[in-house]
């Protein structure tokens, strides 16, 4: 049973590994990383009263984004973006962002 | 020239006019059409959706030569031209020039018109005369207007009666008319029927008029003949109105008649008069702002990529037209529902259809795997009242773009809506950096 299940775990992990080539320039954190520009500023720099992202660390994006998607943080707008978007794909976002 | 163009593409539709849209025009594996030497980007438009397509292209790829191919030498945005026309900033503020795009990205700005696509022979015509090649186009023409659905109104007509729907000269030629008309006159606007660019934009328009009669020309009335039943954002700016400009009281200054009852079927130039409503009854205007009914972009039509929809079908991951391969369209002209056709929307279009076309000039698979769109538009209703609408979308199993879920919505009814005028300004800023590189 045990053997079966680590045959199983390994058969998932090389599936993965080879598709991580076609994903490494655009994988999701990236890509939504990108729309976020429009508010945000071009490579995340505000030129006014939208606050930069460039320059947050990951803690801070990841912490924020899931609160606005909760609740728990109210804004003017970012409760309704942070809606769309997966615990996943917030966690590859947050690490976009740091890397700004 | 546009025969030639459209020889092309009766060849191209195996000799049958009714172009087949069965999505078989896409372009063949990636790895086939890899060859030596700088793959050759053109890019056509220097709006929203082509100078973002252009600047991401060298961002993604920098070894990719990129020619963008724009008629004017400078460009102003859509977005904030309501704010000119009530008087809130000057036009300056929301120009752009192309240098930082050729200076600062290494981008071939060519100031000329494109007449013509040969997609067997992959190169455009400009109507100076020379040809240009490409691997893969992008095309972001934004929008034309459909002048037949309105009687008596043509494109000759525009300098008396403004549509004002492309920002520039047309935004001074209704900006003046609005300054000099009487205390006590009647601003008349006639918004399209489904679908347009920018849904929120008539009513933006009305509000900041509304704002500056209220202070220059108290006496003054706004009445919106509208195609449409209902219009976006609709409860937000009826209680904007009803908050700034009295609204549903007798001293209102807006007032807005549906369709049927609303709908312009004719014009009298001449007179300024529009003809609304099934009896076709005259109304009178100081200044007229008719917006008529739109479709994509005139050359989309004369490379044969539009639908009977008059719009442009494309596969949604690539943005590569489901008429003519290795030719890209983004942007208004695209056939982009549920995506609105707003400047947030091309600019996010041409973010993934650059990635796209970089990765399969790079003989990969198109990239990303699973793209996401976000859009917002902000809309003010007075100088310290903002609203919004926003959304995220994601790519459906059945490869069009959808919304994701629970995500977006309007600003709420008691929303923060000096916070969100604030937020609207900065992101015209930003957006626009986004995509000129000039700010
Ligand atoms: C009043 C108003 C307010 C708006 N407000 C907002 C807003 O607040 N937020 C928002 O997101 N959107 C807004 N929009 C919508 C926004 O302006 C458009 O959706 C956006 O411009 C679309 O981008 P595009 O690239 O498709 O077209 P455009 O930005 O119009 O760019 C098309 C470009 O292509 C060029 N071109 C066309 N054909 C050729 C050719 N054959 N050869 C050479 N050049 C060519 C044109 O000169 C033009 O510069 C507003 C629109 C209006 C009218
Ligand atoms: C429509 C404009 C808009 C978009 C799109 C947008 N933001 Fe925001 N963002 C704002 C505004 C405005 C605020 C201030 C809070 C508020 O009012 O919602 C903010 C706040 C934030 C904050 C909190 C900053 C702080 O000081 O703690 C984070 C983190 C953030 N945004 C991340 C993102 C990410 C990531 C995206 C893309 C997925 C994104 N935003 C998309 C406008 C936007």
């Amino acid at each position: 049973m045990m053997k079966h299940r680590t045959l199983l775990a390994t058969a998932l992990l090389v599936a993965a590994a080879s598709l991580q080539p076609l994903m490494a320039d655009h994988d999701s954190g990236r890509t939504i990383g990108l729309t976020c520009f429009g508010c945000h500023g071009a490579d995340g720099v505000s030129l006014g009263a939208v606050p930069s992202m460039k320059g947050m660390s990951e803690e801070h994006v990841r912490t924020a984004m899931t609160d606005f998607k909760s609740g728990k943080r109210s804004g003017t707008i970012m409760n309704r973006i942070a809606k769309g978007y997966t615990d996943d794909q917030i966690k590859a976002l947050a690490k976009f962002v740091a890397g700004l | 020239m546009a025969k030639l163009n459209r020889r092309n593409f009766l060849k191209l539709a195996g000799g049958s006019t009714g172009l087949a849209l069965t999505g078989c025009a896409s372009s063949p594996t990636p790895k086939a059409t890899k060859k030596a030497g700088p793959a050759k980007v053109v890019v056509v438009g220097g709006g929203f959706g082509g100078a973002s397509a252009a600047k991401y292209l060298k961002k993604f790829d920098p070894s990719i030569q990129v020619t963008l191919i724009e008629y004017n030498k400078t460009f102003t945005t859509c977005p904030g031209s309501n704010w000119v026309l009530g008087g809130l900033r000057d036009i300056d503020s929301i120009t752009h020039s192309y240098d930082a795009l050729i200076n600062k990205y290494g981008i071939n700005v060519i100031h000329d018109w494109v007449s013509a696509i040969d997609v067997d022979g992959k190169n455009v015509r400009l109507a100076s005369g020379s040809k240009v090649e490409y691997d893969r186009l992008i095309l972001s023409p934004g929008i034309d207007f459909r002048y037949d659905t309105i009687e008596g109104y043509t494109a000759n007509d525009v300098n008396m009666v403004p549509h004002a729907w492309k920002a520039g000269s047309q935004t001074t030629v209704l900006r003046n008319q609005i300054a000099s008309m009487r205390d006590g006159g009647v601003f008349v606007i006639a918004p399209p029927p489904n679908p347009f660019r920018c849904p929120p934009g008539p009513y933006e328009r009305v509000s900041l008029i509304a704002n500056y009669f209220k202070k220059h020309k108290p006496k003054s009335k706004i009445l919106i003949l509208d195609a449409k039943p209902k219009f976006s954002k609709q409860k937000l700016f009826v209680k904007g109105w009803k908050d700034l400009y009295g609204y549903g009281t007798d001293k209102s200054m807006i007032e807005f008649v549906a369709a049927p009852d609303g709908k312009v079927s004719k014009v009298d130039v001449k007179s300024k008069t529009a003809y609304a409503g099934p009896l076709e009854e005259a109304v009178k205007a100081d200044v007229l702002n008719v917006v008529p009914a739109q479709k994509a972009g005139e050359l989309a039509h004369a490379a044969g990529l539009t639908d009977k929809s008059g719009w442009c079908p494309v596969n949604h991951h690539t943005w590569e037209s489901k008429v003519a391969p290795f030719v890209h369209v983004i942007g208004d002209s695209a056939i982009q529902a549920p995506l609105p056709k707003s400047g947030y929307a091309a600019n996010s279009e041409a973010k993934i259809c650059a990635a796209a076309v970089a990765s399969m000039l790079a003989g990969k698979d198109p990239e990303p795997h699973v793209p996401s769109w976000v859009n917002t538009c902000y809309s003010l209703v007075g100088p310290q009242y903002g609203i919004s609408v926003a959304m995220v979308y994601n790519l459906t199993k059945e490869g069009k773009v959808g919304k994701v879920k629970g995500s977006g919505g309007l600003t709420p009814m008691d929303g923060n809506r000096q916070l969100e005028a604030l937020y609207a300004e900065n992101w015209l800023l930003n957006i626009s950096n986004d995509t000129w590189a000039d700010g």
